[in-house]
Formats: C-alpha cells, sequence, structure tokens
C-alpha cells in the first residue's frame, strides 16, 4: 500500500516536473538558463538584454501557426 | 501488459472508435450526445498513432534510435539543444496550435457536424499528421533544414522558389484573414475592444517587468499577465455599462481595420521586446490554458449537439459562405486536418531540439492528432448552439438582412427556427447589444465556448463574462499571429528585396525597416479593407483563399516528402504521401476554378464582378473598387494554381526520371554517424 502511494507519489512528481520543464521552454526560460551557463553570467538585467539582443533575430524569424 | 492483453485494449478502442464514428455517422433525425464525436476522435487518433504512424516509422522512413540527430552534432546550447521528447513535444504544439482550428471548424459547421467531423478525423490521420511526421524526420536528417531549403535541393531551383512565393503568399493572405476575423469580433463591441485594448499597456508592462524588474521570469510575467487580462476583462464590463466610456470603444468596422493596421505596422517596426515577445508570452500561457478548460468543460458537460449531422446547405447556397461540400469544406478546414503552415514550423525550431530520430513519430505525428482534438472541440462549440442561433450570428447581413426580425425571418424560413426575441435575450446574457451578423467565426465560437463553461461554472450569471474571455482569447490569439506574421513577412521581403539594393536586406538599418514593414502591412491591409468594405466579399470569399494558399503550402511539402521516399528507393511505399497529395490537388484545383470561373456571383469572383459591373451604380466608385477587388483575388487564385502546377509537374519530372533509371538519385542527407548515446539507447 505504502509503496503505491510512493510510486503515484513519484508520477505525479514527474509529470508536474515535465509540465514545469515544458513550460520553461515553451517560454524561452531554458533558452536564457543555458545562456547564463555558456556566459557564466548571473541574471540581471544586462545580462537578460544581451540575451534578447543574441536571440531576437531567430525569435523575430519562428514562424507562427495559423 | 501481456501481448494478449495489449490486443484485447486495442480490440476495445477498435470497436468503441467504430461505433462513434458509426453512430455520428447513420444517426439522423435525433440530437446526439458531443461526446460521441470525442470518443471517435480519441479513438482514430490513437488507432492511427499506435499502427498507421508505427507503419510510416518502421517501414516507409525506417527511423534509427542510434543515428545522432542535430540537436547532438550540432550543439550549440542555442538553436540546437538536446531536449526531453515531452518538453520537445510542448514546444511544437504551442507552435502550431493557432486559431484556424477554432475558426475553420465553426464556419463549415453550416454544413452540418458530420462532414467537418468526417474529415478532421481522416485528414488528420492520413494527411496532416503523416505531413508534420515525415516532414520534421527529413529536416532531422538534413540538419534542421528549412522546407525551402528541402525542396531546392531535392526537387530542384524551382521547387525551392515556389516554396518561397507560396510562403510570403500564404503569410499575406493569412494576415489579411485574420485582422478581419478580429474585426468582426470587435466591432460595436465596446466590452471586448476595450479588453483587447488593455492586452497592449500589459505587454509592455510585462516587457519592462521582464527586462527591468525580474530579468527572464517569463513564467511568473505571463501569470501576472494574465490576471491582469482577467481584470481588463471585468473592466470591460464596467465600460460597456458606462456610455462615456463606452464610446470610446464602440468602434465601426473600418476605424477598427485602420487601428490593427497601425498596430500591425508597430508591432513590425518597434523592438521586439517590448511589444512582440510579452505579447506571444500571454497568448500562449492564455491559450494553452483555455484549451484544457474547453476540454475538461466538453467531459464536464457532455453537451447535446443541435445542429442536424447534415443540412441543406451542402447543396452550396450556405449563408455562411457559398458553394458546395466539396471542395469547399475541405478548404474551410484546413488546420484541423492539414495545415501547410505546419511543415514550417516541423523544419523550424522543432528538429533542431529532437534528442532522437525515434521521437519525431510523437512530436511530428502526435502534437498534429492533439491540434486535430482542438478542431473537434471547435465542432463541438458550433454545434451546442441551436442552429438558428448558429446562423443568425454567421450569417451576413447582405443575405439575412440587417432588421433583427426579417433576419430571424429568414433564418427560421430556412428550416431553423430563432426569434428575435431569442437572439436579443443572448446578446444580453453576453454583454453585446447584437449578435447578428457578426461573421468570421470567432464570436459564434465564443457563444458556444461561453455556453458550455456556464453550464460548468457560473451558471448564467457567468455567461457574460465567460463570453467576452473567448472573445479576448481568440482576438489575443490571433492578434499574435498577426504581429509575429508581419515581422517574419517584413524579414522575407527584406532578404527578396536585399537582392535588389543590398541595404534593403539590412535588418537593423530603420529605413529598410519602416518601408519593408509599411510594404507588408499594406499588403495584408490591402485584404482587411477589401472585406471591411465589400458586403458579400470579406470572409466569405477570403478563407477559401486563405485554405487554398495554406494548402499549396502542404502541396510543397507532400511534394518533397514523394520525391525524398522514392529516392530512398521506396516508390512502393510513395503512396502514403502522394494519396494526401492527390486528394488536396483535387481539392485546390476545384476551389480554385470554382472561386475564380463559378456562374454563381456569391461564389466566383469574376461572376461578382459581372454583376457589379451590369449594375445601375456601375460607375460609382465603390463599386469600381469592389469589381477590382474581385479581378485581383482572381489573378491571385490564378498565380496560386499555376504555382501549384508547375510545382507538381517538376516533381513529376524528378520521379519519373528517378524511377525509369534515367538519373542517380541523390539524397542530400547529412551523412551517418552513430549516437554517442547508444548505450543509453540499448539499455
Amino acid at each position: 500500500m505504502i509503496g503505491r502511494e510512493l510510486r503515484l507519489r513519484e508520477l505525479v512528481r514527474g509529470m508536474a516536473s515535465i509540465v514545469r520543464s515544458a513550460l520553461q521552454e515553451i517560454f524561452d526560460e531554458s533558452a536564457y538558463a543555458r545562456f547564463l551557463r555558456r556566459r557564466q553570467l548571473q541574471t540581471s538585467p544586462e545580462a537578460y538584454a544581451e540575451f534578447l539582443r543574441e536571440n531576437e533575430v531567430s525569435r523575430q524569424r519562428r514562424a507562427r501557426c495559423c | 501488459m501481456s501481448k494478449s492483453a495489449r490486443a484485447l485494449v486495442w480490440v476495445g478502442v477498435t470497436a468503441a472508435g467504430v461505433l462513434s464514428v458509426a453512430t455520428i455517422a447513420i444517426h439522423r433525425g435525433e440530437e446526439i450526445n458531443a461526446m460521441w464525436l470525442v470518443v471517435a476522435a480519441v479513438c482514430s487518433y490513437a488507432l492511427g498513432y499506435r499502427f498507421y504512424s508505427k507503419f510510416i516509422a518502421a517501414r516507409v522512413l525506417t527511423l534509427d534510435a542510434l543515428r545522432a540527430t542535430p540537436a547532438e552534432r550540432l550543439e550549440n546550447g542555442r538553436d540546437f539543444v538536446r531536449t526531453n521528447k515531452w518538453v520537445v513535444f510542448g514546444h511544437h504544439f504551442a507552435a502550431i496550435a493557432g486559431p484556424g482550428p477554432l475558426v475553420g471548424p465553426v464556419l463549415a459547421a453550416q454544413f452540418g457536424y458530420l462532414p467537418g467531423t468526417l474529415w478532421i478525423l481522416t485528414g488528420a490521420v492520413f494527411a496532416g499528421c503523416v505531413q508534420d511526421f515525415v516532414i520534421l524526420l527529413f529536416s532531422v536528417r538534413r540538419d534542421g533544414k528549412s522546407l525551402t531549403e528541402m525542396a531546392k535541393d531535392e526537387i530542384g531551383r524551382l521547387g525551392g522558389l515556389i516554396a518561397y512565393v507560396a510562403v510570403i503568399s500564404i503569410v499575406v493572405i493569412l494576415l489579411g484573414v485574420c485582422a478581419l476575423i478580429v474585426v468582426n469580433a470587435l466591432k460595436a463591441s465596446p466590452w471586448g475592444t476595450f479588453t483587447i485594448a488593455m492586452t497592449i499597456p500589459i505587454a509592455l508592462l510585462m516587457g519592462v517587468y521582464l527586462r527591468r524588474i525580474r530579468p527572464g521570469k517569463v513564467l511568473e510575467s505571463s501569470v501576472l499577465g494574465f490576471l491582469l487580462v482577467l481584470l481588463a476583462i471585468w473592466g470591460g464590463q464596467w465600460a460597456s455599462h458606462t456610455p462615456s466610456v463606452g464610446r470610446f470603444f464602440t468602434l465601426t468596422a473600418p476605424t477598427l481595420a485602420i487601428l490593427i493596421i497601425i498596430y500591425g505596422f508597430a508591432a513590425s517596426a518597434l523592438p521586439v521586446w517590448l511589444l512582440l515577445a510579452p505579447r506571444d508570452y500571454l497568448s500562449t500561457f492564455v491559450k494553452l490554458g483555455t484549451i484544457v478548460m474547453l476540454a475538461l468543460g466538453i467531459v464536464a458537460l457532455r453537451p447535446t449537439l443541435h445542429m442536424p449531422a447534415l443540412t441543406r446547405f451542402i447543396d452550396g447556397t450556405g449563408p455562411v459562405f457559398a458553394g458546395n461540400l466539396f471542395p469547399f469544406a475541405f478548404v474551410t478546414i484546413a488546420c484541423g486536418a492539414i495545415s501547410g503552415f505546419h511543415s514550417l514550423i516541423a523544419s523550424g525550431t522543432t528538429p533542431k531540439l529532437i534528442s532522437r530520430e525515434t521521437e519525431t513519430r510523437m512530436v511530428g505525428y502526435g502534437a498534429m492528432a492533439c491540434e486535430s482534438m482542438v478542431a473537434i472541440m471547435a465542432v463541438v462549440a458550433a454545434c451546442v448552439m441551436q442552429p438558428g442561433t448558429y446562423f443568425a450570428i454567421n450569417s451576413p447581413a447582405g443575405i439575412v438582412g440587417q432588421a433583427p426580425e426579417a433576419a430571424a425571418a429568414s433564418i427560421s424560413s430556412w428550416g431553423f427556427p430563432v426569434t428575435a426575441s431569442d437572439m436579443h435575450v443572448l446578446a444580453q446574457d453576453v454583454g453585446e447589444q447584437t449578435l447578428y451578423n457578426r461573421t468570421g467565426g470567432a464570436p459564434a465560437f465564443a457563444v458556444g465556448m461561453a455556453q458550455i463553461f456556464s453550464h460548468s461554472i457560473g451558471g448564467k450569471a457567468l455567461m457574460a463574462i465567460w463570453y467576452h474571455f473567448a472573445l479576448m482569447f481568440e482576438a489575443l490569439f490571433i492578434l499574435t499571429v498577426l504581429d509575429a506574421g508581419t515581422r517574419v513577412g517584413r524579414f522575407m521581403v527584406q532578404d527578396a528585396l536585399g537582392h535588389v539594393w543590398k541595404p534593403l536586406g539590412r535588418t537593423s538599418w530603420y529605413p529598410s525597416i519602416l518601408a519593408n514593414s509599411a510594404l507588408i502591412v499594406a499588403a495584408w491591409g490591402y485584404f482587411l479593407w477589401q472585406g471591411v468594405k465589400d458586403p458579400l466579399g470579406g470572409i466569405n470569399s477570403l478563407w477559401p483563399l486563405f485554405g487554398i494558399s495554406n494548402q499549396l503550402l502542404a502541396t510543397v511539402a507532400l511534394c518533397v516528402a514523394t520525391t525524398i521516399i522514392i529516392k530512398m528507393g521506396r516508390p512502393k511505399y510513395a503512396p502514403v504521401t502522394l494519396a494526401p497529395l492527390t486528394w488536396l490537388v483535387a481539392v485546390t484545383f476545384s476551389a480554385s476554378y470554382y472561386k475564380v470561373f463559378d456562374p454563381n456571383p456569391r461564389i466566383g469572383f469574376l461572376a461578382h464582378a459581372r454583376l457589379l459591373a451590369s449594375g445601375a451604380n456601375a460607375a460609382a466608385p465603390a463599386t469600381a473598387r469592389l469589381i477590382f477587388n474581385d479581378r485581383l483575388d482572381a489573378l491571385v487564385t490564378g498565380i496560386l494554381i499555376v504555382l501549384i502546377a508547375a510545382i507538381l509537374v517538376e516533381s513529376a519530372t524528378e520521379w519519373i526520371r528517378v524511377l525509369a533509371g534515367r538519373k542517380q538519385p541523390v539524397l542530400r542527407e547529412s551523412p551517418f554517424v552513430a549516437t554517442r548515446f547508444a548505450a543509453e539507447e540499448q539499455g
């Protein structure tokens, strides 16, 4: 019984983590985190402005569906 | 689960699918429950995914889990990133789910629920999902190349050029249609106009919040933005009940058209972080949340469909748009069944995130099945309304008349009873002055969605809030397509004009930004203005043009896919893409023929131009403009058909050369590199 509860809790936790990761990817939070890691920077208005500059062209060219 | 238990489950799914499709198809005369549509859809997608996509993966494409993807070979932490398959699935679904699967099925519901539902199910399983899946895989095998590049490499230079022209034309027509839907949804609606107007300062605030206050916290700022949007919906109610404020937001269609054109220009020319990016985030948040809520609402409420399976309008005399069931139902419903635009996404950002080839099946085929499910929900939202109400909302004044009593009498005479007082009460329930002649599909969808939501939560008291939430959701959705699309279109024009004079191609040179933004806005603004000014044109003539151009793009994608399958040495499996291609060609060619040459002025552009030219007001400037519009529409349609024909001829020539052994097939795939994660694969 306890084992089943644990498995269920693990399953819910896993699903929540995937949903959160998907949302972070959709909303570019993961891309920003990768940018900070790559450049070895701390988050700041300047770092985010630089991230936006770097991604501006690719974001603007991203097709949006009908 | 044992093999026999699994087999039993699939026998059960097949039985449930057959039973529900049979119920939908055979039932006549009595209303049916919407759950039959939901069960039929879920079973069709499950069977399509489990068996058909597996067959394509194993036999046609021979997916190789040991082959390194571009996300692994070219990983740069920016565009190329190995990503969890569920995360890529979410990313891909968020990109392909637009307003199309909501609006098209609502308009096509004039034929009854049956034609649209069957086309959405078969179209998605055998055409749309297949297109998205194969294009995604072929792009993964070519370093994430775009559709236009693949067309150039695999078919020829003409193929690439046509794909390029098709993309620009679809973008322009799509933007014109989208803008017109927003105008029709917001005209004389102070509540909706106020709420949508408020999303612009909310987006600007989010832009500043993201950049200055909490850098990079997009989810957090999107939640904040969403709460402010809810406040704006409430504020819209206040504005509509306060005459001194409401009159500023009670706008005519031409005024709204001008404002939207100005907005499109601003969104294209302003820095991306200020307006475009935050609105994009906000609309994605609202979009995903609303789709989930609608699905839950339908399952919880299990509403009854009041629309019959087939209406008398399958003969082509429909008030929502004129034209026979074939081909017009199949160009009106594009995105829920097959959308060429998806091939741009499947060969855009998604292939650069895929970790293993085997995941293209789930992402490509699976995400399109989910998109198709959204279209089924739109069919339900349109068909839960009383048919008389549906036709009163969606019929243009030119068909049913301006006066409420006259419109109600016309619609009732078709066998769909409705009274002026019914419509008045409904308009009051949703907080509108009138719901007559609100063409375009968005208001009808909003009424259907509000009915579903209000039966689930809040009852009639919350009907107006839900209606305006739905309206805001659609308009926000569509405006995002409009602003991002205008910017994408501006880049394309800059790329093209850069070949003529280099500075025009510089994306950061402000004179070029302004000139090219004006050019692209003028292109779609023309279609918008034409739709606003022409009482018989508008969405009626523009939506089929949109469907035709969207499916032209799907034709290009399926030509590319068929060419690659033949070059891979698997011609016996070419029908997997050749069959949907043949169907699309039949649909687009016949739809285009009718749109240009049909003698009925409600269908044929040239017949409409002749009717106007022979009328008493032929010399009036307004009539002359309408005649010009008709002739231009006919020309645009003709050009699209010539493009389809050219790409077909070039592709077929290539197939014949390869199959006859006159040409050695050369695939432009990137060479095989084994994945470093082979142990993970085998373990």
